[in-house]
């Protein structure tokens, strides 16, 4: 995710420095050769396979014992026993396990695949928007704001509705917080680490068909099992016959699997998730009152409603580009007109092609004249009071930190600095537009900038950051910064960004 | 002075699209903020966005017209997620074929989201452009909010 992030500065960069060195502001940036797609920088905590076709979750030990079971079982089926029956009984016994068999590994591979229905996190006006209306609410009454609850009422049901922390948002109603993939996700079931997942609206129904199929799976290769065993001990002695089958996996597992499969026929009929059931949110024995807003009154029409229900698209648009159309702002120097880009930019730490496409957009707003007059000049004057004079102490403090460790504002600090500008003084040189460095200059526009307005607020930095940082900041914030406008999107970006911290 | 710019990355592309209705003489019009409309829950999950007009677009839109457009928008929503015979009958085609119906059709849910997209931007050309105002597609926004922006008046003589 932040390498990513690094390498969309590194682009936006680019296209700063080539429009203030020579080329009006019109004239289009050169497009980055390959484009960012957007799982590329998804900010929960899933991993992305086959270019952000295929989502899963962070640990996915358990899902491969899961496909091992599986595999084994089914293997030692087809290999022992199928013979035997196909010859002894009839082959369709073979035929009608290896559909099953498709069956389930196809439900669990969709289960496992895809997106269970990951809410997007707010954008940052968006949560700078709702802190405002909370602001507001909480204000009117004067004491310590409660936590954030909104009360709807649902069919007749009062349902409070939670602020999620981490996503920005009021949580639609059913939607619950994933600790483990930290998302958001819709009418969420539970996490299942055998299926490698979160279960929630998009995929349960092929959940369901998995722990279904593999619940008549399991008790057909334990009924022929035992047929298999039963006929050959008749030849050659029962304990002969056991050593032969994969009996003792299928007996353990189909009650755990039958458990689940009916269970879970009780929440689809019911219209409940796992998490309503066993919160007993809509028991009676809550209230005489307390029933479900959600289901639809008759079981035929739950069940037809969960399984063949009109499937809602993913929201995460994972393969989409970041759009990177347009041409980029210097984060940085010229706090008059480039405050607003550096400050939206801080508060895009959670979603880094927000953080690009506002300095973008600013650059455009911004009349040609003040984007020349901004450059990286102002840059190295403030910094080398600083670090005694030399470019690229500067700005190998920036290379090396904050490329990776931007989105969290948290590059080396510049006592740290040596190392660095030992290795790369070269680097620092064609700040100017060398096609060869471009990837350095970015890095050298854009974390400069958050040094300057980044640091001083920023809390959960390293501690050797702070103190680097602040004298610097201030000294810029003085020169440069309006601290009187802008204050509530300075401030919702500091509270973004001590959130995205303590994630 | 200084320039309040909110930032948004499909404004952009939007405004790409509608500077002749926006400001002809300028390349890029200025933000000048942002109103959300947020879900509407009291009906259940289904996807449905308040009515109420914000005072923000006092100035700038009528009433009628902005409950005309997220009445509509609802209305849509409300089509995709209708449970009736025709969805039960793809998802039960579905069930059957293991899904791999839709990798040659698409499902009526994303049909109809293509006609929302489809509406936006003709509501967008026909009614808000005009007024200086951009409706941002709730798809965009995973579905949580209508976005409207609302762009600066540089005839009334405000801006840098």
């Amino acid at each position: 995710m932040h390498l990513g992030v690094s390498e969309s500065m590194r682009d936006c960069e680019y296209s700063q420095i080539s429009t203030r060195s020579s080329t009006p502001m019109e004239t289009p940036y050169k497009k980055k050769t390959s484009k960012k797609r957007k799982w590329e920088s998804f900010p929960g905590r899933n991993k992305f396979y086959c270019d952000g076709r295929i989502m899963m979750a962070k640990q996915m030990g358990v899902f491969y014992l899961t496909l091992v079971l599986i595999l084994v079982t089914c293997g030692l089926f087809f290999t022992f026993d199928c013979p035997f029956l196909a010859l002894q009984l009839t082959p369709v016994i073979p035929v009608i396990g290896g559909v099953l068999f498709m069956f389930v590994l196809g439900t669990l591979l969709r289960t496992s695949f895809s997106d269970p229905g990951v809410l997007p996190r707010a954008t940052p006006d968006e949560a700078a928007d709702l802190e405002r209306q909370i602001d507001v609410a909480n204000s009117s009454t004067g004491y310590r704001p409660p936590p954030r609850t909104k009360e709807v009422v649902i069919n007749g049901q009062t349902v409070k509705l939670k602020y999620c922390f981490t996503c920005k948002i009021f949580r639609p109603p059913r939607a619950s917080h994933c600790s483990l993939c930290d998302n958001c996700v819709e009418r969420f079931d539970h996490h299942c680490p055998w299926v490698g997942n979160c279960v929630g609206r998009r995929n349960y129904r092929f959940f369901y068909m998995f722990i279904l199929s593999l619940s008549f799976l399991t008790i057909f290769i334990l009924a022929f099992v035992i047929t298999h065993i039963i006929l050959r001990s008749h030849r050659s002695g029962f304990l002969n016959a056991l050593k032969d089958s994969p009996v003792v996996v299928c007996f353990f597992s189909v009650w755990s699997i039958v458990g689940l499969s009916g269970f879970h026929t009780y929440l689809i009929s019911s219209n409940q998730t796992t998490n309503e059931d066993i919160k007993g949110s809509w028991s009676s024995k809550r209230g005489k009152d307390n029933y479900n807003p959600y289901s639809h009154g008759n079981i035929f029409t739950n069940c037809c409603a969960a399984l063949c229900g009109p499937l809602p698209p993913s929201l995460i648009d994972r393969r989409g580009f970041i759009q990177s159309d347009t041409p980029q702002l210097a984060p940085s120097t010229n706090g008059i007109t480039m405050y607003g880009a550096t400050q939206s930019q801080q508060s895009h730490m959670c979603d880094q092609d927000q953080c690009i496409q506002s300095t973008k957009f600013v650059l455009q707003a911004a009349a040609t004249p003040l984007l020349q007059q901004q450059s990286s000049e102002p840059v190295i004057l403030t910094t080398s009071p600083e670090n005694g004079g030399t470019l690229p102490g500067r700005t190998s403090l920036n290379l090396g930190g904050p490329c990776t460790s931007l989105p969290l504002g948290q590059p080396t600090p510049p006592t740290s600095t040596p190392s660095l500008s030992c290795q790369e003084p070269s680097d620092m040189l064609p700040i100017h537009g060398h096609s060869h460095t471009h990837n350095h200059s970015h890095a050298l526009q854009e974390p400069v900038a958050h040094h300057h307005f980044l640091t001083p607020e920023e809390v959960p930095s390293p501690p050797g950051m702070l103190p680097c940082g602040s004298p610097m900041g201030h000294t810029m914030q003085a020169g440069f910064y309006n601290p009187a406008s802008q204050d509530s999107l300075h401030e919702d970006s500091v509270r973004g960004l001590v959130k995205l911290s303590s994630v | 002075m200084f320039l309040y710019v909110r930032k948004h990355p499909d404004v952009l592309a939007h405004l790409n699209k509608h500077l002749n209705f926006l400001r002809p003489h300028l390349k890029q019009p200025t933000v000048s903020s942002k109103v959300f409309i947020q879900r509407d829950y009291s009906s259940g999950t289904i996807c449905k966005f308040q009515t109420k007009f914000p005072s923000e677009l006092e100035s700038r839109l009528d009433k009628r017209q902005f409950e005309e457009t997220i009445q509509t928008l609802n209305n849509l929503y409300a089509e995709a997620e209708k449970l009736g015979g025709k969805s039960y009958l793809e998802g039960f085609l579905a069930c059957l074929t293991a899904y791999t119906i839709f990798l040659c059709m698409e499902t009526h849910y994303e049909k109809v989201l293509q006609k929302i997209a489809r509406y936006i931007k003709d509501q967008n050309e026909k009614v808000y452009a005009p007024r200086g105002l951009l409706l941002t597609d709730p798809i965009e926004r995973g579905l949580r909010v209508v976005e409207i922006t609302i762009f600066e008046d540089r005839s009334i003589g405000s801006g840098r």
